[in-house]
């Protein structure tokens, strides 16, 4: 409940900011007040990706505020890092459209696009580390992306703080990514997204691959990621103990494929610590990883 | 009697349409294609003047493609200048125009198998590493990694790529046609036994300065054809090794083609200015 607290805290910080809720709630000192929230960090509206004549987001309303962390979790194919990428426009959605902080990615020319894509990090699946340059070239690239002048000094120690911050000493700076194991990799990628000082940081399945004791490290520097940096996070995971450890709040999708015509793909959106008392038996098939009715459809799909 | 139509046994109008619809498909994905190389290539073309190109970007570039490229580009060269030497001697030798050998050998070289040959092997270096780069590039996602940090990744490594090839490959053409005169020369005099003075001097008759530069001129062309058809290949290169393997094979098959089209519309543009607002024409090279 303490978060819960906090979390309203922080949206209270509205400076003259537009009014966009208007929820009264007793604070922590027993005053009410009328909860007054900036605009969501980030925002889809009605949002759909369509990729040969074939839906894989469809009609998706969600908002993201600020110092929330959210997990995005569902089975495979159902469109987790579609939206991941939609959200910073590497996707353009078919329809409907993406809000960071309140403005519109669709009406940004080129290079605001580029502005606003520096104010967001993202931490890609394998990395994604540039092959070409050594680790301490790819840390210190967002940072000459925000600002060129830079000076070398300024920059190597920046590097080296941010690879003490991954449990990294700075003599990897040298190295080629190449010579690098998984993990090792990751927790680069890790640091350069945070090079930046972003205020939503994007991680695209960020455990996947790695053994249990590294996982809980990449966990560990996600929660740091919001402690310490008061950085927004979309986590995009099938990792439901990652989930429940670093995320406020969890968003399930469903595949479009699976759908009725009606239905909502987002099955669940609500508390972390909630999503185990679901009523729906989609989101506790995949919560218990009960595998149960698809191995019945695929037996009657033989049988066929 | 009419045969009876059943899906197994369809009449020759349903194979006519069948084939006129391949054909169909198969004319529109070309235009498709064009379309979008075309944009892509207009897309090079903004960026390369909205946003100086970073230095440290081109000097990477100017070393892999041009200084990188240059012994084989030397070795083609020479072969070429001594293949021609091989291939023309008993010709001219039996019509007892041996001495002439150099205006043949010299004008075939600077004006149109230099820069084509120069051009297809630079396509097959030099294209297939771009395809194969951006590709990879792509599908280990640091295409999208880089659109995410702020750069345009058609400025930060298009761009590059596509100056160094407009500049570096008529350079490189330079040297594969010293190199080919070389050869041939060497081929000509020393192993056939023509005279070096009427050798070198035809070769000065028949060569003007207006050949070597519609050679260069072409060659401006096939840099920047290489370097577009690589590139698009590359970032739109299909998942997987085997998605790089095609995006390789397919940018050097493009180019290729490109070439030798462009060889033959820039031929002809630059024969009708040589002829109409200069006043030069053929040369007889014997």
């Amino acid at each position: 409940m303490a978060d819960e607290e906090d979390r309203k805290e922080t949206e209270l910080e509205t400076g003259g900011e537009p009014v966009w809720e208007g929820q009264v709630y007793t604070s922590a000192d027993g005053t009410r007040r009328v909860l007054r929230r900036r605009p969501p960090v980030l925002e889809v509206r009605d949002l759909c990706v369509e990729f040969d004549d074939r839906y894989v987001l469809r009609d998706i309303n969600l908002k993201v505020f600020k110092g929330e962390t959210l997990a995005i979790i569902g089975e495979s194919g159902c469109g987790k890092t579609v939206f991941l990428k939609t959200a910073i426009r590497l996707i353009a959605p078919t329809e409907g459209s993406v809000l960071f902080s309140g403005i519109d990615l669709e009406e940004l020319n080129g290079r605001q696009l580029s502005e606003v894509r520096t104010r967001i990090g993202f931490v890609f699946q394998q990395a994604a580390l540039f092959d070409s340059m050594s680790i301490g070239e790819n840390i210190a690239f967002p940072i000459l992306q925000t600002n060129p002048r830079t000076p070398r000094s300024e920059l190597q120690d920046r590097v080296a703080e941010l690879l003490f911050e991954v449990g990294m000493t700075p003599d990897v700076a040298d190295r080629m990514p190449v010579e690098l194991s998984g993990g090792m990799r990751k927790r680069v990628g890790f640091a350069r997204a945070l090079a930046a000082e972003p205020e939503l940081m994007l991680y695209d399945e960020p455990t996947t691959g790695l053994d249990p004791i590294m996982s809980d490290v990449i966990n560990e520097l996600m929660i740091r990621a919001r402690d310490n940096h008061k950085v927004t996070g979309i986590v995009v995971t099938h990792d439901m103990k990652s989930a429940k450890k670093v995320a406020n709040r969890i968003v399930m999708f469903y595949p479009v494929s699976r759908l009725e015509e009606d239905e909502s793909q987002i099955v669940y959106d609500g508390p972390a610590g909630e999503i185990d008392n679901s009523k729906d038996k989609r989101v506790t098939q995949f919560v218990e990883g009960l595998a149960g009715e698809r191995l019945m459809e695929m037996t009657q799909a033989r049988d066929a | 009697m009419a045969q009876e139509w059943t899906a197994e046994n369809p009449t020759l109008l349903d194979r006519l349409i069948g084939v006129a619809g391949s054909i169909g498909k198969s004319l529109n994905d070309r235009i498709v294609y064009a379309g979008r190389l075309a944009a892509f290539s207009l897309s090079t073309i903004y960026w390369l003047f909205a946003r100086p190109v970073n230095k440290s970007t081109l000097m990477a570039a100017c070393y892999r493609i041009g200084v990188q490229s240059l012994p084989v580009i030397m070795l083609t060269g020479t072969f070429i200048g001594m293949v021609l030497a091989v291939q023309t001697h008993p010709q001219f030798k039996a019509v007892g125009l041996e001495s002439r050998l150099g205006a043949a050998i010299n004008l075939s070289l600077v004006k149109e198998l230099g820069p084509v040959l120069a051009a297809t092997m630079l396509a097959g270096r030099v294209g297939s590493a771009i395809a194969a780069e951006l590709g990879t590039m792509r599908v280990t996602e640091q295409i999208d990694a880089l659109s995410s940090m702020g750069p345009n990744p058609i400025h930060y490594l298009v761009v590059p790529r596509f100056i160094i090839c407009l500049v570096m490959i008529p350079g490189l053409t330079i040297m594969a046609d010293a190199m080919g005169v070389l050869g041939g020369a060497f081929f000509s005099i020393k192993l056939l036994g023509v005279d070096w003075g009427y050798y070198w001097e035809y070769s000065r008759n028949a060569v003007a300065l207006y050949d070597v530069f519609a050679g260069m001129f072409k060659s401006v062309f096939f840099g920047g054809a290489i370097a577009l058809i690589s590139c698009y290949q590359g970032f739109n290169c299909d998942a997987g090794a085997e998605g790089v393997g095609k995006a390789s094979t397919k940018s050097f098959v493009v180019s290729f083609v490109m070439i030798l089209l462009l060889d033959l519309i820039l031929g002809i543009f630059l024969d009708k200015i040589n002829v109409v607002w200069l006043g030069g024409g053929p040369r007889a090279v014997v």
